[in-house]
């Protein structure tokens, strides 16, 4: 049977502005709606997020020795963790910024959750290099450059110094981008909320919005003012994350294709957790006319293309080793990816990293929540593992065989792993519960566009839309 | 609907907003400022000791060499502070009955060394060696101040890593070296000493430029701009074999 193309319809059923309120500001303001589900993310988090505080005291109190890392591997399953995560961040930013500056307006019902993403994925990403240190309490002269006592400068020339910066923008400039959108949602939370509380909660942190043509323009200007820094920020983070491996001499990390690789596969990553998130908070809160199959089949479509930019990325690395005609490079691309002890890893990437998102080629697959469930957890997977393939496996290979050492992670490398997932689940669930999780007065114009290209049925009287092009 | 707020809120936000943008950058400066400040480097604070012992009395009065009380300057790594026995060498012939003495009496008799209180002091992750220092014509008062004008005895210099640094990357500033002194056979460890030996002999007047400010305790490196020293600097820097470029790496002091 021929599937029906989709249409481009960006909000289905019959909507008006309250109605768009009562979806999305009730979330908030009517707590019974949050179900079982609810509470299970809630209670996954906290549990996790309990693993993660034991796992980082016993470290503080014993030291980084309680990880596997050890010389030759002195980078492993924290800076895998520590990639992954700014990867994931990146979907956010991409969403938030460059789509907005393509004006592509699908955006607007996942931009909020996306950025919201980010910047808990940034904060989880920032405790492992953090705590890589092992004394991160000193970590603020070793990392900020600051006229100190010491006359002491970090590196300058050190890609690793450029990671600090580049990561600390990338946050405060996605937290700014995020709650400066997230004002004029505050105010409706504010004018909605019936306990005072709530009001005077939500008063506090609209700052006064009252919704005036000065305040939509300033805020219109802010906003694309943030998005034109948030822009380059997109290819930017993960191009300087992935120097801290280009830059090297190690074989396997010395490859020219590494920035636009890691950005591709940042957004790839990131795209997939979106979707994770999205899929069952859709069908949980009922929000399936706000985010569409149409909204799903798109952000399926966007990682497979970066999908297919990741596997360019394999080809090329495979490509450069041989052509480079240098025995390392092409020891650890043939010995190691291979035939090697972590030749399962390798295997497993490929499978979900360049098989899996091939479905999504298919109408069928893209559309059924599920197949597209599945395949976005193969992908995070994947891009876990692709992650464990560049940094401990090229590690434990050395110029001097004798000097080669297996890595094995420990308990305490899993539970920091484990623990900083149930962190970030911690604080998606109190985001869902507590903030607008799609932005409200962007379906409201967007509403209004859409009612005003196709008449019936007529808007609301007494409800004028809110804000204007953004 | 009523309003939330009254309109002083307005005015609320942005006093607290203010304060935040001038309370960060002042708490940080206060930081920084009281970490360089004597509060926290004890520059010049006066550290009470079991006996009042005046460097001032004894060195520049009397004009006791350094080296007849810290014995080990030269060659160990540690200045070395007198026995009693040290003291009592003069003592047992002046001052005999001196009530301020009492201590060290008490201590020879019964053999139970004074305990000074230390006034100069690395952390035990710093390795600083004297010998070596008074070995490449670096002045007791480049580094200690103007002990010769200490009645109770202070700290001359914050010894934080940043003044250790200004010396490490530019040693040219700080080297001395009596021109007059060469003819006479004196190497720069002798001659680091040398200073007081002029400044008893001939007074004030006859001291250098460097000499003169070596024993005001204010010396703090020839200026950028003074060339001709910077250049005279360089020339003892090859003189003494001092190697600047291994002079500010971790592991000369922390190893």
């Amino acid at each position: 049977m021929a599937l029906q193309p989709l249409n481009d319809v960006m909000i289905t059923g019959d909507q008006n502005n309250r109605s768009l309120d009562d979806a999305i500001a009730s979330l908030i303001l009517n707590q019974r709606r949050h179900q079982k589900g609810w509470w299970m993310l809630f209670l996954f988090g906290v549990l996790g997020t309990c693993l993660m505080g034991v796992s980082i005291m016993w470290l503080l109190y014993q030291g980084i020795g309680i990880w596997g890392n050890n010389v030759p591997t002195a980078w492993a399953f924290d800076i895998v963790n520590f990639v992954w995560w700014i990867g994931i961040g990146h979907a956010g930013t991409l969403i938030s910024a460059i789509l907005l500056l393509l004006r592509q307006q699908w955006r607007n019902s996942i931009n909020r959750f996306a950025e919201a993403m980010t910047i808990f994925a940034v904060m989880c990403a920032g405790l492992f290099p953090l705590l890589h240190t092992g004394r991160p309490w000193v970590a603020l002269f070793w990392l900020f450059p600051y006229p100190n006592i010491m006359a002491l400068w970090p590196q300058f020339r050190s890609p690793l110094m450029w990671d600090v910066f580049a990561v600390s923008t990338y946050f405060t400039v996605s937290l700014l981008f995020w709650i400066i959108g997230l004002i004029p949602d505050f105010a409706v939370l504010r004018d909605k909320a019936t306990k005072p509380i709530t009001r005077v909660i939500f008063g506090i942190v609209s700052l006064g919005w009252r919704g005036s043509n000065q305040h939509w323009h300033r805020y219109e200007q802010a906003y694309l003012l943030l998005a034109g820094l948030s822009t380059p920020l997109v290819l930017s983070v993960h191009t300087i994350v992935s120097y801290d491996f280009a830059s090297s001499i190690v074989p396997g990390w010395n490859v020219t294709v590494f920035p636009p690789y890691f950005v591709a596969g940042a957004v790839f990553a990131g795209f997939a957790m979106v979707l994770t998130f999205a899929l069952p908070v859709r069908s949980f809160y009922k929000l399936k006319d706000l985010i569409t199959d149409r909204h799903v089949d798109w952000m399926a479509k966007i990682t497979l293309a970066t999908g297919l930019i990741v596997a360019y990325g394999y080809m090329l690395e495979i490509f450069f080793a041989w052509y480079s005609a240098n025995p390392y490079e092409w020891d650890m691309a043939n010995n190691r990816r291979y035939h090697g002890p972590y030749a399962w890893a390798y295997v497993m990437l490929i499978v979900c990293n360049i098989v899996a998102p091939q479905f999504f080629w298919i109408p069928w697959c893209r559309r059924n929540v599920i197949t597209v469930f599945i395949i976005c957890q193969l992908v995070s997977l994947g891009m876990w593992l692709e992650r464990f393939v560049i940094i401990p496996m090229s590690l434990t290979a050395n110029y001097l065989p004798s000097a080669n050492r297996m890595y094995y992670p420990t308990f305490w490398d899993f539970g920091m792993f484990l623990g900083t997932i149930g962190f970030f689940c911690t604080l998606m669930a109190l985001f869902i519960r507590f903030l607008p999780v799609i932005n409200i007065f962007e379906m409201k114009d967007l509403l209004y566009k859409i009612k005003t290209a196709h008449p019936t049925p007529a808007i609301e009287p007494g409800h004028e839309p809110v804000g204007s092009e953004a | 609907m009523a309003q939330i707020f009254k309109p002083s809120a307005n005015s609320i936000t942005q006093v607290g907003l203010l304060s935040v943008a001038i309370g960060v950058p002042t708490l940080w400066l206060g930081i920084a400022g009281l970490s360089r400040s004597p509060a926290n480097t004890k520059v010049q604070v006066p550290k009470n000791q079991p006996v009042p012992f005046s460097h001032q009395h004894h060195t520049w009065e009397l004009g006791i060499d350094c080296r007849y009380c810290h014995t080990s300057v030269e060659k160990s790594s540690y200045a070395g502070l007198p026995a009693t026995e040290t003291c009592m060498s003069c003592h047992s012939q002046i001052w005999t009955n001196s009530p301020l003495l009492e201590p060290i009496r008490q201590s020879y008799e019964t053999g139970m060394p004074i305990q000074w209180n230390l006034v100069n002091k690395v952390p035990d992750f710093v390795h600083f060696n004297h010998s070596i220092h008074v070995d490449r014509g670096i002045n007791c008062n480049t580094c200690h101040g103007a002990v010769n004008q200490m009645h109770i005895t202070y700290k001359g210099n914050s010894f934080q890593m940043a003044w250790c640094l200004q010396c490490h990357r530019a040693p040219e500033r700080y080297l001395y070296k009596d021109d007059s002194a060469s003819g006479k056979g004196l190497t720069p460890r002798q001659q680091v000493f040398n200073v007081y030996w002029k400044l008893q002999e001939f007074g004030p007047a006859n001291l250098n430029d460097q000499e003169k400010d070596l024993v005001r305790g204010d010396y703090n490196g020839a200026q950028p701009w003074e060339q001709d020293k910077i250049a005279a600097g360089k020339k003892l820097v090859s003189e003494y074999g001092v190697k600047v470029q291994q002079l500010a790496d971790c592991s000369v002091c922390h190893y």
